[in-house]
């Protein structure tokens, strides 16, 4: 299998084949000795030459982390034969999806559709634990939809609101 | 002895006293709200009755419902934990009514020291030493100069019904004292419709130290030892350590003895804690009484190596301390991390959801008092205290290299956890040094964070991210978008592409 791997913003190329318990690995255009044992799910021990490593995986909502010891890494695999390229992140065109980061209470909506919002505006406010965090807009432009109730409780990467 | 007894609380807790309850061949009867059907205390209990919706008034708060399943369930006692009931006089007044046993102080003793001022004067008596100043609000500018000339700058003003910082100033020299006062008067006026305002000498960054105390119904109160708890966020306790660095046995008698004379002019019993602020030349004041088991109680059980709770419901069960003061011996260093579910990179904002990796450390030296569990959704109703880590050691060294080593060791996967802050803290070279006070951690978390960037460890990801995508054991379990189906319903196998496609989309 052929990745593009990007790991906290860096990119690497990553080619894997698997086979009678033995693993070939090419990163970057080099040979790397590597073997793998999956503890758990999530949970991976990874040899690489004689070196150990733990490493754990995380997703909530869209994101996904590894951790290799202590480290977090901002991580996105990219199959490229399956996929046509994507966009760029940071992306100001199109429509945006305003998410809850984390779970709670919607307890306030500070706009309406139709208004007209700044980068860096506030969508919601949303409550988790008695403490209250503001929803920002990711970008400028019209707020076209609004999808979550005031009082309405909401999940990690609930969408509250969609910007033009 | 009892036979059952009621846990009137949730989380770690909860968990923490069903386990004395069951090394003590005493049945334990838990209740929960509508949210916490799966908490782990439900789990681990006897008997568990829901008791209501999940906002604490209409069921961990209701004296009503929780009176209701002692008669239920009969049950002979209440351990009532910390925060939510435990310092509810009116609770355990309803408790001797109803003829259930409120495992903790009396009544009396908890009205005593809930108010500022009758504990004040109670402990005047006791010849407990105060934060020099007035007791009583100042007449006038001249008075309020004089006063302040005698305890010396900085002083504090402070409104006599105030609270929350609100008609409070911090005067450092004589030259700002009529504006502050006047600003003070007014804001208390304003906040409290009443302007009393008093004076107190400003410790600037005390320490804050306290002490533990136990007694029982027969006139006996001992002191075991005193808590350094000055590392705090927002006046919230984060890390505590026992004994404190900073306290020699001479230090730790005479506050021990102030102590144990605060507990006795109140009539205490049952387990206590005083709060005293510590200034830069030691000498210590006396701040509250706490009337019930304190969150940072494991790092005083590691150091005497007693069981304060066991030690609760034996007192409570009308029996004598099974120790005398020169019995109790301090032994080693504990420290305690208090793991919450919060974002250390989003200014410490809660994070509740579902746990979809839980790692725990274990070994020499390790207590761990946890409420959560793998797969367990951590509601958003409550506070965000998941577990405490708690490390021994033979010094305070070695308490903290083992403390490092095992929170290296937790990983708490899905939410967000303050585990980071602790590796940051531990490895602080003020804090290795003992250099403590209540400004340490707003410092320290000022400066900017030394993250080393190693680009071996992100090779080492980066294989790693494409063999579990190979193996396509990605875990669907954290929580899911609901937007309107315009993702691809996940399969195990395409969540790496599902992630890809979402990118895409956007």
């Amino acid at each position: 299998m052929l990745y593009d791997v990007s790991i906290s913003g860096k990119s690497y190329k990553l080619e894997l084949t698997h086979g009678n318990g033995r693993w070939s690995c090419r990163l970057d255009g080099r040979d790397l000795e590597v073997d793998a044992v999956l503890a758990r799910p999530d949970v991976l021990s990874l040899r690489v030459g004689n070196r150990a490593y733990e490493v754990k995986s995380e997703r909530v909502a869209n994101d996904l982390h590894l951790w290799v010891g202590r480290v977090r890494f901002a991580v996105e695999v990219r199959d490229p034969r399956s996929l046509r390229g994507r966009s760029h992140a940071g992306d100001d065109h199109g429509p945006r999806k305003i998410v809850a980061t984390m779970p709670g209470k919607v307890v306030r909506l500070l706009v309406r559709e139709g208004d007209e919002v700044e980068a860096g505006a506030g969508i919601a406010v949303v409550e988790a634990m008695k403490m209250q965090n503001e929803i920002k807009s990711p970008k400028k432009g019209t707020v076209q939809k609004i999808l979550a109730a005031e009082a309405a409780t909401v999940n990690a990467g609930d969408v509250l609101a969609i910007v033009e | 002895m009892f036979k059952k007894i009621l846990i009137a609380n949730r989380g770690e807790i909860a968990v923490r006293v069903l386990r004395a309850c069951h090394e003590m061949g005493i049945a334990a009867v838990v209740v929960y709200s509508d949210v916490d059907r799966a908490a782990l205390h439900v789990r681990k209990a006897d008997e568990a009755y829901p008791i209501g919706a999940a906002a604490a008034t209409e069921s961990y708060l209701n004296i009503g419902k929780i009176l209701d399943v002692a008669a239920r369930s009969g049950a002979e006692a209440i351990h009532p934990g910390y925060g939510f009931l435990s310092e509810n006089a009116k609770f355990a007044q309803a408790c001797a009514d109803a003829g259930v046993k409120f495992i903790g102080p009396t009544p009396a003793a908890m009205e005593a020291m809930g108010s500022k001022t009758r504990a004040r004067q109670a402990m005047e008596k006791a010849g407990v030493p105060f934060v020099p100043g007035t007791s009583r609000g100042v007449q006038s500018f001249e008075q309020a100069e004089q006063v302040a000339a005698k305890i010396g700058y900085p002083v504090m003003l402070k409104a006599a019904a105030g609270g929350g910082g609100k008609g409070m100033r911090l005067v450092h020299e004589s030259g700002q004292l009529k504006s502050a006062l006047e600003a003070a008067r007014s804001e208390a006026e304003r906040s409290f419709g009443d302007s009393e305002v008093y004076i107190e000498k400003a410790i600037v960054n005390p320490r804050h130290i306290e002490m533990q105390v136990l007694a029982d119904e027969h006139g006996n109160t001992v002191y075991l030892g005193e808590r350094e708890c000055s590392l705090q966020r927002r006046h919230q306790k984060v890390l505590e350590e026992a004994p404190s660095p900073i306290v020699d046995p001479d230090m730790r008698r005479r506050m021990g003895e102030v102590a144990v004379r605060v507990a006795q002019s109140a009539n205490y019993t049952n387990a206590g804690t005083v709060e005293f602020l510590v200034d830069s030349d030691k000498n210590f004041y006396f701040l509250e009484m706490n009337t019930r088991l304190q969150v940072e109680h494991p790092v005083t059980e590691l150091i005497t190596g007693l069981d304060l709770v066991h030690l609760q419901i034996r007192i409570a069960a009308g029996e004598k301390l099974p120790f005398r003061q020169e019995d109790v011996q301090l032994r080693g260093h504990a420290i305690e991390c208090r793991i919450y579910a919060e974002d250390p990179d989003n200014n410490y904002f809660p994070s509740p959801g579902r746990i979809t990796l839980l790692l725990a450390p274990s070994g020499p030296g390790i207590r761990r008092d946890s409420g959560m569990y793998e797969g367990w959704n951590v509601p958003i109703d409550y506070d965000p205290l998941l577990a405490k880590l708690i490390g021994y050691g033979t010094d305070r060294n070695q308490a903290i290299a083992r403390l490092t080593r095992a929170l290296g060791e937790y990983f708490v996967g899905g939410i967000k956890t303050n585990i980071s802050l602790f590796r940051r803290i531990l490895r602080d070279t003020d804090f290795c040094a003992a250099k403590l006070d209540t400004g340490f951690l707003d410092r320290m978390l000022k400066r900017p964070e030394d993250t080393p960037q190693d680009s071996t460890s992100a090779e080492v990801a980066a294989v790693a991210a494409g063999i579990f995508a190979m193996l396509g054991s990605v875990s669907g379990t954290a929580n899911r978008t609901s937007d309107g189906g315009s993702q691809a319903v996940d399969k195990p196998v395409s969540k790496w592409r599902s992630a890809s496609r979402s990118e895409v989309l956007r």
